[in-house]
């Protein structure tokens, strides 16, 4: 049995949210360029060229990308064979996460729900982190991170639909979500869909939808194609960048499909605004 | 669509210049306030007692920065999204506010106010909070401190970069672009 050093895995966890808080990854910033290039607006374009610009500062001078920092979100693939000497793997993610957001001078974001109390002071600096774990053959640690801001959470939605709804129904049902959307969750976006499952297996299959490099292609041709039609009727919406109108609503849509019940169709939308800060780790 | 450079406080000759898809590079003093501090400063107008800053042609900026780094006035400030202020803006409006700065869309009763009261409703690149930051150069919260990032911040700017979205003659710059750019099937 491997072991891992709980101090080490804090340490990987801060370095990785203080880099992603300020350093746009390199796909996200190559789509951002891409779809300035092919804007028909130009007020979109100037909309893109500010965001382009904003990840230069950020980059440079290690300020945060955006004032919202997000809620901490992990995708987490445990090895059988590797334990965490010194302590819970749990509250080493959460130990890396309060240190990163706090040294980065990223903000909490973090509240009660009803009374919005901020929980910096009594759970920790924007704890908990959101962990999804899964147990898998090995003695490696697969770490899948992103900062997930509010706007675009605001306006994701999930759906259990009849069988017979099919890929139409799904394909109006994510044009729907994005058109009520519009500016609001800072397009351009990337689009998260989770099929099948149960209600909440959507849910997290379009959640982790959006760790995908911008620049991959579903492995599976049928839901390439799917991906490739939704996000043209995305972007004939004209939303375009901030909702000013324009050609470049979306950047990719990205497809989880799992198998589900014979009475169900669930669909989940999960939106993720242009500065889409997620990356990866392997301990 | 025209370029303007204006400085706070706004008057309604400054206003209804203004039209939407317009860019304006605001300078001068604006003041900060989210969902918590609009409910707050409200409530202080409707019991009639005074406010911690001069409303009459002012400027909101719905923002929650992040923590400034030793030296710096402020962090990363960027807009945050404005339709959680609709129920709150029109009576800023009604009080002598002159425009708003936020991201997405308003409803009709901020566009009405727009209108009433030569309000302006400028939007802001949302996301580009280390750009916008920038275009900060002093900050000091004057109200709330115990709301931490939603705080009263009274700024000043430099040539913060604005779009007129909704502008004192009820049009809209989400559905004049959306219109324009719409692929019907």
């Amino acid at each position: 049995m491997r072991e891992i050093e709980f101090e080490v895995v804090v340490k990987a966890i801060r370095d990785m949210i203080m880099h992603c808080g300020t350093d746009l990854p390199q796909d996200t910033y190559d789509a951002l360029a891409q779809a300035m290039e092919e804007e028909k607006s130009p007020v979109s374009k100037e909309v893109i060229r500010q965001i382009l610009e904003n990840a230069n500062i950020a980059k440079d001078e290690k300020r945060p990308l955006c004032q919202d920092t997000g809620l901490a979100v992990f995708f987490v693939k445990v090895g059988d064979e590797v334990r965490i000497k010194g302590g819970l793997l749990r509250d080493a993610i959460n130990k890396g996460t309060e240190e990163g957001y706090r040294e980065g001078y990223l903000r909490a974001s973090t509240c009660e729900p009803f009374s919005r109390a901020n929980l910096k002071d009594s759970v920790g600096y924007n704890l908990p982190a959101i962990i999804h774990f899964d147990i898998v053959a090995g003695d490696k640690i697969d770490i899948e991170y992103a900062a997930k801001g509010g706007g675009s959470e605001n306006v994701s939605r999930a759906r259990v639909f009849p069988p017979a709804a099919g890929k139409d129904g799904i394909v109006a049902y994510v044009k729907e979500v994005i058109s009520d959307a519009g500016g609001n969750p800072c397009p351009p976006i990337t689009v998260g869909v989770g099929i099948g499952g149960t209600f909440e297996k959507a849910c997290i299959s379009s959640k982790h939808a959006l760790f995908r490099d911008l620049e991959t292609t579903n492995p599976d041709p049928e839901m390439a194609e799917l991906e490739a039609r939704m996000l043209t009727e995305i972007n004939n919406l004209g939303i375009g960048a901030m909702g000013m109108g324009g050609t470049k609503t979306a950047l990719a849509v990205h497809i989880e499909s799992n198998p589900c019940h014979i009475a169900s169709l669930p669909v989940s939308v999960n939106v993720q605004c242009h500065s889409s800060r997620h990356t990866h780790i392997t301990l | 669509m025209a370029n303007y450079t204006l400085t706070t406080p706004l008057t309604s000759e400054d206003t209804k210049q203004l039209k939407a898809g317009d860019t304006v590079l605001l300078n001068g003093t604006i003041f900060t306030a989210r969902d918590a501090a609009h409910k707050k400063l409200v409530a202080l107008i409707e019991a009639g007692e005074e406010l911690p800053f001069d409303l009459e042609g002012s400027i909101i900026y719905f923002v929650g920065p992040t923590p400034p780094k030793p030296g710096d006035p402020i962090g990363s400030a960027g807009p945050t999204t404005s339709y959680r202020m609709d129920t709150f803006s029109p009576t800023m409006l009604k009080n002598g506010s002159k425009g708003m700065i936020g991201k997405g869309k308003r409803d009709q009763g901020v566009k009405d106010a727009c209108v009433a009261y030569d309000g302006i409703y400028f939007g802001a690149t949302g996301g580009a909070g280390a750009l916008l930051g920038k275009k900060i150069t002093s900050a000091e919260v004057i109200a709330y401190p115990e709301l931490g990032p939603e705080a009263v911040r009274k700024i000043t700017v430099k040539d913060f970069p604005v779009t007129v979205i909704n502008d004192t003659y009820g049009n809209d710059l989400y559905q004049m672009g959306r219109e324009q750019y719409e692929v019907k099937n």
